[in-house]
């Protein structure tokens, strides 16, 4: 098994899933059926694959591990596959979460199965090749191909304004790209080369940094999102099916935060130390502004999408901070979020299903009738707060105690987040699950059925095992953190020390 | 032995919460009840073991939790003096309180949940008093939290009930900010978070040449200033953990709980969860005079002024809530200044009567039918004889009653804060010496009203009043009996000459803290004082309420301004509802719909695609359909291309 290619087995396994999707013929319910059992075969499948990267992951060694290398396009871009402390744990993510989201279309897509399934096995390839990648060209493009069947998933099946949404998306977007594939073909120029590993010890000059930082910050503070480039988030959740909601939040939005460890850390340190101010003002407000904007919002979706802008300046900030709490909680953040955040969608899929609509006026009293799922729902909600004992604390905890070690004003306001996220999900709680039942529409509402509960069982072990025993995670990312923080601290040394010479 | 009491509780609540429903309400209440008493043996055995014996600290590793750099923690049991005396409230009260339960909730349908809620607040507390280092503090610290926040939201039909919750969990949240900054500038300054760590360096930090340490929000603090800092923000989550002035608005809106909830969490071990954490922080406060002296501070306002509240409060269960409020007041006044074991002592005797005063109006609302409202109660002796009698002793060691357990902590407490030294020391001590007349005479109005008098209640509820069946009442006897004599038994250990012997260094006090010797040498009148005002509450609740019941009513009339402001509780929630919640609504809705609608989208995408729009419009409209139109368009352009590739690439050659 050495040997094998893992990782370009995990990324393109999916799509060998679409061709046996392709080779399903009629469009009637027996069709249907099988298009999904593939799919959901394929995604366990790769999940299962994907285990091997965690199995066979050294977490002693700091560097890039199964690395696969090839020469592909006339040599200078080559094909680079490999994975670090930083990156693996994002490649399990994304193939853990697939199944999840293909059970939840299960009953809730209807037309264009065929299509959809396949939208969302070309989708996991291209997230797990962002991750894999060690290319520049390579990560471009997985990364920017990746908006592609978003953006159908969203226009296609999603809701009533799902034109707007998309394209708004698309808008946003399209901005960072132009700029980072600028950035890309300068970095190319200087360093001759695309091959990450070798751009990641290379030194950009200091003004080179500035411009470079600032392209990749465009696009990557749109996918985080940071505010106030947030906007188009809310829209794409609230229009999006309930699997396109849980990909985007648990996937997409982590690939910012890992942009930003794989290339603005290590390559441009310099400019990365200058701009921190900025992302924690950033940061800072998005935590504030964003936990206040949900306080008022009146559509489910919609409130947790926000509280995934503010739970991301959390990460956003963490990573700034350049220390090891800060940088390892915001690794774990992402992590968590993007278990509990999908999680999330997932419950609001659940009565959204049920009701067909996201207004939490329409709801209320919803433990008389399901209970199982009102647990569920105050597991993930007490996650989303950050409670001790759920996974939402760790990262959430080490951010606040990285960023305090750097500035006290930071985490004074960054920690504010503690008193509105609990306002803002418990009062959603209130309005949707405690009360009388008193709404005619929602006396006959069905408690969660077993394919539910095969969902969201395995999210809330999860969500409680990393609460309490953290230490499988930090023992994947320390070596790597650590090896990152060192080079990024020496880079700082270096260049002040040119500076003393200078003068 | 000690996973065992700590681990008991949870196991409990994972089977009544997950197997709840297929083993039925009989299975977990006994399942829940039963590992419960067994956790309580244990909790005494391990208190005689530590407190009396030789008893090293005892410290169990159970696995790790987070490890990133420097920071290292491990879930951890660890049981000193301090610890041991914790575990004897928590699963004493706990266990009483499961078992009364069982009575209590008799017609709920839910009984399952409500097991499994108690034990699971249970366990989390337990963590609370067991933790190692401050992580896990703080993980018993919200989870104590979480199962409040359940448990006063138990009967989520009720709307008030719901809201309740809510704001207890919100407002604890307010103080946990504080402390988790406290955490965060711990970690700062020691690189630990473990207790052992910290307070062996403590003394030597704040010895060391002073230079600056901390930069906190632009302030630069030497060593003694970022040490008050910390101990001032973990004094805040201390502050809304034990609903102290300010952040007090929570505990009476607990009361919408169950009656054993409020018995067990908010008035037993929950609330002196801040209590604790600043005893067992005591090496860190006792460098920090400032510190200190906002303790006292906060400590003596909140027990005068939850004690004014509670004169006028009409349901029951309110005015216990604000008697524990005030009580908590007096611990953190002991902890002020600096007589940590009499804060101590008080949190355990007060743990006796005030779960038996609670578990007794449990007693009398579980016999009128469920009315709370004193108003429509009176005449009850006779009905429930009892449940009459055990209020009178809770009522007795609340007061102070001379021997009970109240009058040696109570009285300590005023005679420490008379012999302190900081500056908020004697406004500590008259503020507890009015609030002790305060305290009895809302006592004694609560028996008088709902026990004596003529009956209040509709004669069809009379009818029906009933004494509780044993299940009930013998916790009740158990409580009181340990509210008699809890004070007689331990005064000396606690305070006295068996203190070094007991607590072994599980409190610290540095060596200037002469407290406990110069409390035996205040002079009579303050010795006297308590009792004198214990006295004259009695008796001025005694004539309001028995001889002349017409004069209450005239005095508020009179004072109508004084009565009001004090029954709706120094309009505390109309002014935080003023000034925090809706603002932040507004805030919020503001931003929502003109910093993102308007500003960020109206400028961003919205602005993008109306500006495209415009483009497109005045390209439509250069469409004129005419074909000579297009033909001068294009020959303008070839004669452009001709003229431009004539001037740069002729030019070139």
């Amino acid at each position: 098994m050495s040997n094998w290619p893992l990782l370009s087995i995990t990324t393109f396994l999916p799509l060998v899933g679409v061709f046996f999707i392709l080779l399903v013929r009629g469009d009637d319910d027996g069709a249907k059926d099988n298009m999904r059992r593939v799919a959901l075969i394929t995604t366990v499948f790769t999940f299962a694959i994907s285990l091997f990267i965690w199995g066979g992951f050294d977490p002693q060694n700091p560097g890039f591990q199964f690395e696969e290398s090839e020469a592909w396009l006339g040599g200078s871009i080559g094909y680079r596959m490999g994975v670090d402390g930083i990156s693996m744990l994002f490649v399990i993510l994304t193939t853990f979460l697939m199944p999840f989201c293909i059970l939840a279309s299960w009953n809730s897509i209807q037309n264009r199965v065929k299509e959809y399934m396949i939208a969302f096995l070309v989708l996991e390839t291209l997230m797990i090749g962002v991750f894999c990648a060690l290319d520049l060209v390579m990560f471009y493009v997985f990364f920017e191909a990746g908006l592609i069947p978003m953006f159908l998933i969203i226009g296609v099946w999603g809701g009533k304004r799902r034109v707007y949404a998309s394209y708004k998306f698309f808008l946003y977007t399209l901005l960072g790209s132009v700029l980072m594939l600028i950035a890309l073909m300068a970095m190319y120029w200087d360093a001759g080369t695309t091959d990450i590993p070798t751009l990641m010890a290379h030194n950009f000059p200091a003004g080179m940094q500035t411009w470079l930082w600032l392209a990749f910050f465009a696009s990557f503070a749109v996918k985080m999102p940071m505010w106030p480039v947030h906007t188009w988030l809310p829209d794409a959740h609230v229009e999006a099916p309930t699997a396109g909601s849980v990909i985007l939040a648990a996937i997409l939005l982590k690939m910012g935060g890992y942009g930003f460890l794989r290339f603005s850390l290590p390559m441009f340190p310099l400019a990365s130390d200058m701009f921190a101010p900025f992302i924690f003002t950033l940061s800072v407000v998005a935590i504030v502004y964003t936990s206040l904007v949900a306080l008022a919002q009146e559509d489910i979706k919609k409130l947790i999408a926000y509280s995934s802008v503010a739970h991301m300046g959390y990460v956003t900030m963490g990573i700034f901070t350049m220390t090891e709490q800060g940088v390892q909680g915001a690794l774990f953040q992402m992590l968590s979020h993007g278990i509990v955040s999908g999680a999330l969608f997932l419950c609001v899929g659940v009565i959204y299903d049920r009701m067909h609509t996201r207004d939490i006026s329409a709801y209320g009293g919803l433990v008389n009738r399901m209970p199982f799922y009102a647990v569920a729902f105050m597991i993930f909600t007490m996650a989303n707060v950050g409670l001790p004992g759920t996974s939402g604390f760790v990262g959430e905890f080490l951010t606040l105690m990285g960023a305090f070690q750097v500035n006290t004003w930071v985490a004074l306001m960054a920690t504010l987040g503690v008193i509105f996220s609990a306002a803002y999900a418990l009062y959603l709680y209130k309005r949707v699950v405690f009360g009388a039942l008193d709404k005619e529409s929602l006396k006959s509402i069905m408690d969660l059925s077993v394919r539910e509960r095969v969902i969201l069982v395995p999210l809330i072990i999860l969500t409680i095992f990393f609460g309490f025993y953290p230490a499988p995670v930090f023992d994947v990312t320390a070596a790597s953190v650590d090896a990152l923080l060192a080079n990024y601290h020496a880079a700082l040394e270096a260049a002040q020390q040119t500076a003393m010479l200078a003068h | 032995m000690y996973q065992a009491i700590v681990f008991l509780p949870l196991i409990g609540f994972l089977i009544a919460g997950l197997f709840g429903r297929a083993i039925g309400a009989k299975a977990s209440e006994y399942v829940t009840s039963g590992f419960l008493i067994i956790a309580a043996v244990l909790s005494w055995v391990a208190f005689l073991t530590i407190g009396y014996g030789d008893g090293a600290v005892v410290r169990e590793t159970v696995f790790r939790w987070m490890e990133s750099g420097p920071l290292s923690v491990d879930w951890t049991i660890r049981v000193d003096t301090l610890t041991a005396v914790m575990l004897v409230v928590v699963n004493t009260v706990s266990a009483l309180v499961h078992v009364y339960s069982i009575g209590y909730m008799h017609h709920d349908p839910d009984r399952p949940r409500f097991f499994a809620y108690l034990s699971l607040f249970t366990f989390a507390m337990l963590m609370l008093v067991t933790s190692d280092n401050l992580l896990q503090m703080f993980f018993g610290w919200e989870g104590v939290g979480l199962a409040s926040y359940l448990l006063i939201g138990f009967w989520y039909k009720k709307p008030s009930a719901n809201a309740a919750a809510m704001k207890a969990f919100v407002v604890n949240r307010v103080g946990d900010f504080g402390f988790l900054l406290g955490i965060f500038g711990i970690f700062y300054l020691f690189t630990s978070t473990d207790y052992d760590t910290i307070f062996a360096n403590a003394k030597g930090f704040v010895e060391a040449e002073p230079a600056v340490v901390l930069n906190f929000l632009g302030y630069e603090l030497t060593q003694q200033g970022a040490l008050t800092a910390i101990c001032l923000l973990l004094f805040m989550g201390a502050m809304g953990k034990s609903a102290q002035f300010l952040l007090h608005t929570w505990l009476p809106d607990a009361m919408e709980g169950p009656t054993p909830v409020s018995a067990l969490i908010h008035a037993a071990t929950m609330v002196t969860a801040g209590v604790f954490m600043v005893a067992r922080m005591s090496p860190l406060f006792e460098l920090s005079p400032d510190a200190l002296t906002v303790v006292t501070f906060f400590g003596a306002t909140t027990a005068f002024f939850a004690a004014t509240v509670g004169l006028v409060q009409n349901d029951i269960k309110r005015v216990i809530a604000y008697s524990t409020c005030s009580q908590l007041g007096y611990m953190f006044v002991a902890l002020g200044v600096g007589a940590y074991s009499i804060a101590v002592f008080h949190l355990f005797t007060h743990a006796f009567f005030k779960a038996l005063l609670f578990l007794g109006a449990g007693s009398v609302i579980h016999a009128v039918s469920d009315e709370q409202d004193m108003r429509k109660m009176g005449g009850l002796r006779k009905h429930i004889p009892i449940t009459y009698w055990m209020m009178i002793i809770g009522t007795l060691a609340l007061t102070g009653f001379p021997l009970t357990a109240g009058f040696f902590s109570k009285d300590g407490i005023i005679e420490a804060a008379y012999v302190g030294h900081n500056a908020f020391a004697h406004y500590g001590f008259w503020l507890t010496v009015v609030a002790a007349a305060l305290t009895s005479f809302y006592s004694w109005r609560l028996a008088f009203m709902t026990f004596h008098g003529k009956p209040r209640a509709s004669v069809d509820v009379m009818k029906h009043v009933h004494e509780s069946p044993l299940v009930m009442t013998v916790p009740l006897m158990i409580l009181a009996a340990g509210a008699l004599f809890a004070g007689l038994i331990f005064a000396g250990v606690f305070m006295g000459e068996g203190y070094e012997a007991f607590w072994k260094g599980a409190l610290f006090t540095s060596a200037e803290n002469h407290i406990l010797h110069a409390i035996h040498e205040v002079p009579l009148w303050v010795k006297a004082s308590p009792f004198v005002m214990m006295l004259g509450g009695f008796i001025v609740a005694w004539i309001f309420y028995i001889r002349s019941p017409d004069i209450p009513r005239r005095l508020a009339e009179r004072h109508d301004g004084l009565y009001q402001f004090l029954l709706n509780k120094w309009y505390f929630d109309e002014l935080y509802d003023a000034i925090f919640v809706r603002p932040a609504m507004w805030i919020g809705r503001q931003l929502w719909k003109k910093g993102d609608g308007a500003i960020i989208d109206g400028m961003g995408p919205d602005g993008v695609a109306a500006r495209v729009q415009n483009v497109t419009s005045w390209v439509v409209r250069l469409q004129t359909g005419y074909l000579y139109h297009y033909a001068f368009a294009m020959l303008i352009g070839v004669a452009a291309l001709v003229t431009w590739s004539m001037f740069s690439v002729g030019g070139a050659h």
